[in-house]
């Protein structure tokens, strides 16, 4: 070991972590493209509609008498700020579709103020998807999506619907809020798919 | 389902002068919108304009119904008017 100390750094991560395009932030921006819904617990529900359109309800009760998992992730948004390292709690959505009846092969997510974005359903399972409840220890707030939110961090971070109140299955492929403006249908950060065509 | 919406982010329509002078060869933010959700009619300046995000979204006083939505890409702008049954600008 060096006379010279290697400071704090020790558990600070290379720019190489970083997907192409996207700079490294200690802070938690809020992007918005509305007001921000104030959903109570108790008003609260997450509903998926098959396909065939039965509908499979939770409330916050229910969702919080599932199985939770710790999840520490990285994310990444399309206007290029990533923050690495995000600790999450939340409901794995293997387990909200495990009983599910569909072959679906495309989701839509809805959220409380009508925002909406489209996932392939392979995305959505293999513990690549949760519904979460807490950041950081405390209940989401919802500027950032509160009471819960949809985290899908393997995609860029508008995929991961905050307020999401629902999913619909479907045979085909709609386009979301911001796929319908120009983003891209899928938006890997590791491919730069930011918008339609990339 | 009771909900509250707060709404500290937005600003008014004016601050999208400058993004739609570069579409538009008349001056969008004095022209008259007419929301197509709830029938709202006024001043385009006088929307609720949201800019913290992927793209530049203008919604409705009234009802908060997106009225425009604007995404510059490297290569193209989308511009989406769903929400807007017209925009009225005078001739002169």
């Amino acid at each position: 070991m060096g006379i010279v100390s290697e400071g704090f750094g020790g558990r600070r991560r290379s720019r190489a972590d970083l997907p192409p395009g996207q700079y490294l932030t200690q802070d938690f921006p809020v992007l918005s493209a509305g007001p921000t819904p104030h959903i109570r617990t108790e008003h609260w529900e997450f509903v998926v509609t098959s396909e065939s359109g039965e509908r499979y309800r939770w409330d916050w009760a229910g969702l919080m008498g599932l199985p939770a998992e710790e999840i520490t992730k990285d994310i990444h948004c399309v206007t290029r700020w990533s923050k690495l390292e995000t600790s999450w709690k939340g409901v794995s959505l293997d387990t909200l579709l495990a009983d599910v009846e569909t072959a679906a092969d495309f989701a839509m997510a809805h959220s409380y103020g009508g925002y909406t974005t489209n996932l392939p359903m392979e995305d959505l399972l293999d513990g690549q998807a949760w519904i979460a409840y807490e950041y950081d220890g405390e209940p989401v707030d919802p500027e950032h999506g509160g009471p819960a939110r949809l985290l899908v961090p393997h995609l860029y971070f508008w995929k991961s619907a905050k307020w999401v109140r629902g999913l619909v299955l479907s045979d085909s492929e709609d386009l979301g809020f911001w796929e319908t403006a120009g983003y891209h249908e899928y938006g890997d950060p590791w491919k730069e798919q930011r918008y339609a065509g990339d | 389902m009771k909900s509250e919406a707060s709404d500290a982010t937005h600003l008014d329509g004016n601050a999208a002068a400058g993004a739609l002078s570069a579409l538009f060869a008349v001056d969008i933010t004095s022209a008259i919108a007419r929301c197509s959700g709830c029938g709202q009619t006024g001043v385009f300046a006088d929307t609720r304009l949201y800019v913290d995000a992927p793209g530049l979204v203008a919604r409705c006083a009234g009802c908060d119904g997106v009225l425009m939505r604007v995404v510059t890409t490297p290569t193209d702008t989308y511009v989406d008017l769903r929400g807007l049954t017209y925009l009225k600008v005078p001739n002169e």
